[in-house]
């Protein structure tokens, strides 16, 4: 029935669709956060009230995720609708019994179940059906279990060990590349006139879209087999007499190539960043290390350097992490030139070709290689919280 | 120095105003130290490296047709004929015009949705104690490093054909329900992990006075939430909003999965022209920067919430 709601919604124009979902949402929120606010009150008509949303809310939702309970097809949603009540009846006696105080689970239950439903909808249950799909065929009708042929399929081809080498290239060189010239420019533009504006220059990447700078660096390693060049690369080969070459179908250069526009993007991010954790390093420090006679390099690498390392540290995986993730670059300027893939666009050109358990082959390689990056950062988190 | 966008976390205790003066005499000092001539010109190479690709676009944008196709941008230094006649073809262009519409409308519904449901929970992780609360919240910030790509084909095919168990219907799916629908949710569920995660940090620094003393009034956590929480965490709440509302629209890979044809955002279709060698690939250009308009005034108009939303999830890790 919600379906029938968005059915709704869909038929006005574009742009009126806006203010109804976003107010249809807040009075939702809005309903949420009133009897979270009431909930905890004593006296019997409360009681009543927290009983009735525990075992009206799940029904109501459950039956509205189906489809018409008069029009059972293929399942029967009542069916579903009353399980659900009668888990939020259990889930008020939980509530009624529970040692912090009536109305307690259920406001927590408020707070956090629109979170976690979509979390687990969306992004959980998704990840484990991807793992068991990785272990599929690619029939989507009838998957059969294949074991680990679709993991041998992508190691015997030699063009998914180029789309493994590539994937590779892109998570060691951009993260460091982009963080040294973030470092670079923000220790040169520390304190001096303009920073502000120096600033904005190598940020703005950061706000165009990874299509947009697709199509910006189109202009920089375009190549016209005659007549004048349009790239400025090839402008500049031009200029100096050479012979103008089609930068993108070189390998490996391409790949190269494409990886300096993801640095271009992300220097930004690790400039502003490291700029902000530069200045956060103890002028005394500074000072002392100056008074004791050292040179401005020593005084970087002795004092500044170890002061932002943690700032270091989550540049370096922010950035590998999205460069393990590129995909619009990729699949926007590479798709056109040879041996430019990498796994994030494997796995949709090969979901688009509906090949479900190769692609989610891949997925699970993805993973496995941000998986060390999970553990490391869900460390330091915990660190942090216990210090709290 | 509160001039600069960048060191606003930074003196959030507030000790620098107190010795200001005395702090400014030293950096003075240093500063003649650590810049140097080699360290100008090199940051001004680099500013100039990282300006000049998105000028050559500009300059494009505003050349006609018949010297696009001929001579390199740069050529407008020793024949300057500029024209708007691009951004004018480009604003008549049905299909253009329709993306972008299409972009706002997912882009907007798809800032709010998740900005709210993410500060209901990241208030829950800060001032509710619950057994299990750290593991929970560590497998939040978890959930954020799963690649997007992992979670397309469950996701699509739980939209598409819904969730039956054991023969019951859960769940009837939302194929080609409404234009945005799945978009909207898509996105939603994707910028939780980070929203919850950002906005926690800014939730747990409300000083627990402030907290307790609403508590005592009497107050419930509805309230707590709505007057106090929501108020005090405007500045983060602004700063991801912008964060969120830049990254769906700058997304392509979320709208070619889960976006219509007839939903298609200006990436999408930007990212169609460019395949195609056909006659209209000398609009991109315009495509390109007309689409980079909006991001580029949100950015500018509010850079600083923006970068402080960005260094609230980095710097304290």
């Amino acid at each position: 029935m919600f379906k029938d709601l968005f059915e709704w919604i869909g038929s006005l124009p574009p742009l009126a669709q806006i203010p109804v979902i976003i107010l249809a949402f807040l009075v939702a929120i809005a309903l949420v956060l009133f009897f979270v606010e009431v909930a905890p009150r004593p006296g019997r008509g409360y009681t009543v009230l927290r009983l009735a949303v525990a075992v009206v809310v799940p029904a109501l939702l459950l039956l509205g995720l189906g489809s018409e309970p008069w029009n059972p097809n293929p399942g029967w949603t009542p069916v579903v609708a009353i399980i659900g009540a009668v888990l939020g009846a259990a889930m008020f006696l939980l509530d009624y019994r529970a040692r912090s105080g009536r109305g307690y689970l259920l406001q927590l239950v408020a707070f956090l179940a629109p979170a976690f439903l979509l979390l687990i909808a969306g992004l959980i249950y998704p990840t484990i059906q991807t793992i068991i799909y990785a272990f599929m065929n690619n029939n989507s009708a009838n998957p059969q279990f294949v074991g680990f042929d679709n993991f041998a399929w992508i190691f015997s081809q030699p063009q998914n060990l180029v789309v493994i080498r590539n994937t590779v290239l892109w998570v060691v060189v951009t993260p460091v590349i982009s963080t040294i010239a973030g470092l670079a420019y923000a220790v040169f533009i520390d304190r001096s006139r303009g920073e502000k504006f120096f600033k904005i220059l190598v940020f703005m990447p950061m706000a165009i879209s990874f299509v947009g700078a697709s199509i910006i660096w189109r202009f920089v390693y375009g190549y016209r087999g005659e007549g004048d060049q349009f790239g400025i690369l090839n402008g500049l080969v031009d200029f100096v007499g050479g012979s103008p070459v089609n930068w993108l179908q070189q390998v490996p250069l391409n790949t190269f190539l494409l990886i300096v526009v993801l640095i271009w993007v992300q220097t930004g991010f690790a400039m502003v960043v490291l700029s902000a954790s530069i200045k956060n390093v103890p002028t005394e420090q500074l000072e002392a290390a100056e008074i004791d006679g050292t040179n401005a390099w020593q005084r970087f690498w002795n004092v500044t350097l170890p002061g932002i390392r943690p700032s270091l540290i989550v540049v370096l995986t922010t950035i590998s992490i999205a460069s393990l993730k590129v995909f619009d670059i990729v699949r926007t300027m590479g798709t056109a030139y040879p041996d430019t893939s990498v796994i994030a666009n494997e796995m949709v050109t090969l979901l688009q070709k509906f090949e479900p358990g190769r692609s989610s082959a891949f997925a699970v390689l993805l993973f496995l290689l941000v998986l060390p990056i999970v553990i490391y950062n869900a460390r330091q988190i915990k660190k942090t919280r216990e210090v709290r | 120095m509160s001039a600069t966008p960048v060191d606003l976390p930074v003196t959030r205790s507030g000790k620098g105003a107190i010795e200001a003066t005395d702090v400014r005499s030293v950096v003075k000092r240093t500063k003649r130290r650590l810049t140097s001539r080699g360290a100008t010109i090199a940051s001004l190479i680099i500013a100039l490296l990282w300006t000049i690709p998105t000028f050559g676009l500009f300059v494009t944008s505003l050349r006609p047709q018949s010297e696009v196709v001929r001579t390199g941008w740069w050529s407008v230094f020793v024949n300057w004929d500029l024209t708007i006649e691009n951004y004018q073809t480009v604003l008549a262009n049905d299909n253009l015009l329709a993306s972008l519409v299409n972009s706002v409308s997912i882009a907007l519904p798809a800032t709010v949705i998740p900005l709210v449901i993410a500060a209901m929970a990241a208030y829950a992780f800060a001032w509710i104690d619950f057994t299990g609360k750290d593991f929970l919240f560590v497998g939040v910030f978890a959930l954020q490093i799963v690649p997007i790509q992992m979670t397309l084909v469950p996701l699509l095919s739980l939209f598409s054909r819904g969730l039956y168990i054991n023969g019951y219907e859960v769940f009837e799916g939302f194929k080609d329900a409404g234009t945005y629908t799945q978009v909207w949710i898509a996105h939603s569920i994707f910028a939780l992990p980070l929203a919850i995660f950002l906005l926690h940090n800014f939730v747990t620094e409300i000083p627990r006075e402030v907290i307790e003393a609403a508590r005592v009034d009497g107050a419930g956590h509805g309230q707590i939430f709505f007057r106090i929480v929501v108020p005090l965490t405007v500045p983060a709440i602004a700063s991801f909003a912008i964060f969120q509302f830049l990254w769906v629209w700058n997304d392509l890979l979320v709208a070619l999965i889960f976006a219509s044809g007839k939903a298609s955002p200006i990436t999408r279709t930007l990212a169609e022209l460019t395949g195609e060698f056909g006659q209209n690939a000398y609009l991109l250009p315009a495509g390109a920067f007309i689409a980079m308009l909006i991001p580029l005034l949100v950015f500018f108009a509010l850079q600083r919430f923006f970068v402080r939303g960005l260094l609230a999830g980095s710097t304290k890790g």
